[in-house]
């Protein structure tokens, strides 16, 4: 049988689109860290704005006219609603298209897209959160997710590197957060060139040093650049993390975000569609991805 | 399913209903090879062609095609002009509408694509048989005859065509030639069925698909892949003549001095370098030995865990188009460990 429904003569063409951006505004731009922005975006037709709803680790597809469309992470949480925080760097074409926009400028949004973190699976669980680099911009859906419904979650551990105090995105929320008795929050920067931190100063895998972790009922959200995987995922196997318990967003490529285009394509999965959150034991199976 | 038969002599009657339902596409010479293309005259037509030069996908899915037109700040309007062109394909092979139904898996599921999906619906699929040469292996690829796909598929029984009709719309054009179509004898049949052993018997190119994409597993670290990677151009000569590749790339093209433009999607290629560069540098695909491992990968291995089936079809296409003789049916000949031998 086909899939392809040829059995009626005519439909409205187009009546559902998935391509179709839908019209967003920008309603606050918020440097965080230099070519780091968090845009936050509320959609234009309010029925949409009020019934969106994704789970954290989504993506949405981000058009801004005249320079395309990117993937980028939701970083804010389905427990916040109504708008959608998106963690930019300036690092492409399209990026710096939207750079140069200013609040209230409208752009193009569709989604969510992607799997997100296995959020029913992680319930009753200890949580370990290692973001490096932009690591946060994915991870920070999950994080408030889990704050916001504490109650669901046994410990929460949250491990946050960068070069220095000014590199660290979601810096001052981070450190609100070292105050807090029901999560451990570990930051630390390479070099503290302001002098004024009070937080750690060690490179991001050091702060397992200063964590109690129990891997038999913890899963780990990992994210940031290919050195950091490479030195937390040996941190976490030589604790004894099972693999498939170690959880980590990636980034590709993309011009659809629905499993057609192929580019975001590794192996025989699409990341788009059963990712961007993979587990390491994927990872192993699929020797292109990280 | 129904079975008919069309006598050959009454094909030019056939054709002239069958425009009621489309404008009729066919395969036409240019320059000592084939392709499809509107028919003039139908007697353009060369119903013994051999493969096309693109395949049908330049249909369903253009070289070029625009998605969408935006304006500035007013946001992005679909374009839908082309879409409700009603186009008739006549003169189909076997792999070709494999070939679709392939497609159709990856243009349909939890996102269909609106674009592909309105194409194929305004578009009549009249397969015909045809003769296998020295670069089809589709018989390999379970893909030399197709159940499915078509609205109407002509087999060559000497003096008819015996006619499958596929769907309801090819029984409406059955019905719409009048007396056109007789009944099938059992002699009809038996010749058909002599055609077919003949056809399954003609091939020179075989492999086995059985287990290749655990081979390919195995086979991921093989030294083939750097070979073939320092002979490749990275032309993507392959990815655009195959009837499966469907790999796309979308850009926004502004019109010149202005906020208003088009979204446009582009036929791409994996075996191109950007294919999986990312925004800040990081390539996950940057050597062209694993751009080729990855096109293989796909074809053979990638897509049977998400579709059930390798996505070639083997029509052959990709072999007589490399520049530099990189041979699908070689490649996993040498990854079996088979010599690479013609099967007779």
């Amino acid at each position: 049988m086909l899939p392809v429904d040829r059995s009626t003569s005519y439909q409205p063409v187009l009546s559902v689109n998935p391509y179709q951006p839908h019209t967003a505004r920008i309603v606050r731009i918020y440097k965080m860290v230099e070519d780091n922005y968090l845009f936050t975006l509320r959609f234009v037709n309010e029925e949409l704005a009020r019934s969106f709803r994704h789970a954290p680790g989504q993506f949405i597809m981000l058009s801004v006219p005249g320079a395309g469309e990117v993937p980028i992470s939701i970083s804010s949480s389905p427990t916040r609603p109504e708008v959608l925080e998106l963690c930019v760097r300036r690092v492409g074409r399209v990026t710096n298209a939207l750079y140069r926009l200013k609040t209230n400028d409208l752009v193009g949004v569709r989604g969510p897209y992607g799997n997100g973190f296995p959020i029913h699976e992680l319930e009753g669980s200890d949580l370990l959160f290692a973001a490096g680099g932009l690591g946060m911009a994915p991870l920070r859906s999950l994080i408030w997710y889990a704050l916001d419904r504490r109650d669901k979650y046994n410990k929460i551990t949250l491990m946050c590197g960068a070069r220095t105090p000014m590199d660290m995105l979601f810096r001052e929320e981070l450190v609100s957060l070292v105050d807090r008795t029901d999560v451990t929050c570990l930051l630390a920067v390479d070099a503290d060139p302001t002098g004024t931190w009070q937080n750690h100063i060690c490179l991001l895998p050091s702060l397992f040093d200063h964590a109690e972790i129990d891997p038999g009922r913890t899963y780990a959200a990992v994210c940031g650049p290919p050195v950091v995987y490479k030195y937390i995922l040996k941190r976490l196997l030589d604790l004894g993390f099972p693999k498939d318990r170690i959880l980590m967003s990636l980034e590709r490529r993309m011009k659809c975000g629905i499993g057609k285009c192929g580019h975001c394509s590794i192996g025989y999965m699409y990341t788009c569609l059963h990712g961007p959150i993979f587990t390491y034991w994927d990872a192993i199976n699929l020797p292109e991805m990280i | 399913m129904k079975v008919l038969k069309l006598p050959k002599q009454k094909l030019d009657f056939f054709v002239s209903v069958v425009q009621q339902f489309g404008e009729v596409h066919g395969p036409v010479e240019q320059d000592g090879k084939y392709v499809f293309k509107a028919l003039g005259r139908w007697s353009d037509v060369r119903l013994n062609y051999i493969r096309t030069i693109l395949p049908l996908k330049k249909y369903f899915l253009p070289p070029r095609e625009p998605l969408f037109r935006y304006t500035g700040q007013g946001g992005y309007a679909p374009c839908v002009e082309e879409l409700e062109k009603r186009i008739v394909l006549f003169g189909v092979h076997a792999c070709d509408v494999f070939a679709l139904n392939v497609l159709d898996r990856v243009f349909s599921g939890k996102y269909p694509d609106p674009y592909y999906q309105t194409r194929r619906r305004n578009t009549v699929i009249i397969g015909t048989d045809c003769t296998p040469d020295e670069h089809c292996f589709c018989r390999s690829m379970r893909a030399d005859f197709v159940g499915d796909g078509f609205d109407l598929f002509f087999h060559d029984i000497g003096e008819y065509y015996q006619t499958l009709v596929g769907t309801a719309l090819g029984d409406d054009i059955v019905l719409a030639t009048g007396p056109l179509f007789e009944q099938v004898t059992q002699e009809d049949v038996d010749e058909y069925k002599r055609r077919s052993f003949r056809k399954r018997h003609s091939y020179r190119l075989d492999i086995e698909i059985r287990d290749l994409p655990e081979i390919f597993e195995m086979e991921y670290h093989s030294d083939i892949w750097e070979e073939l990677g320092s002979r490749c151009l990275s032309c993507g000569s392959c990815s655009m003549v195959c009837p499966t590749c469907y790999c796309y790339d979308v850009v926004d093209e502004a019109e010149p001095g202005s906020a208003k433009g088009r979204r446009i999607r582009n036929w791409d290629s994996c075996l191109f370098a950007m294919h999986a560069l990312v925004a800040g540098g990081e390539n996950f695909r940057k050597s062209r030995g694993s751009r080729v491992k990855f096109r293989f990968y796909h074809k053979q291995r990638g897509f049977v865990a998400e579709y059930g089936r390798p996505s070639c079809v083997g029509c052959g296409r990709c072999i007589s188009v490399c520049p530099v003789k990189i041979d699908m049916v070689e490649v996993i000949n040498r990854l079996r460990g088979v010599r690479h031998a013609s099967c007779g």
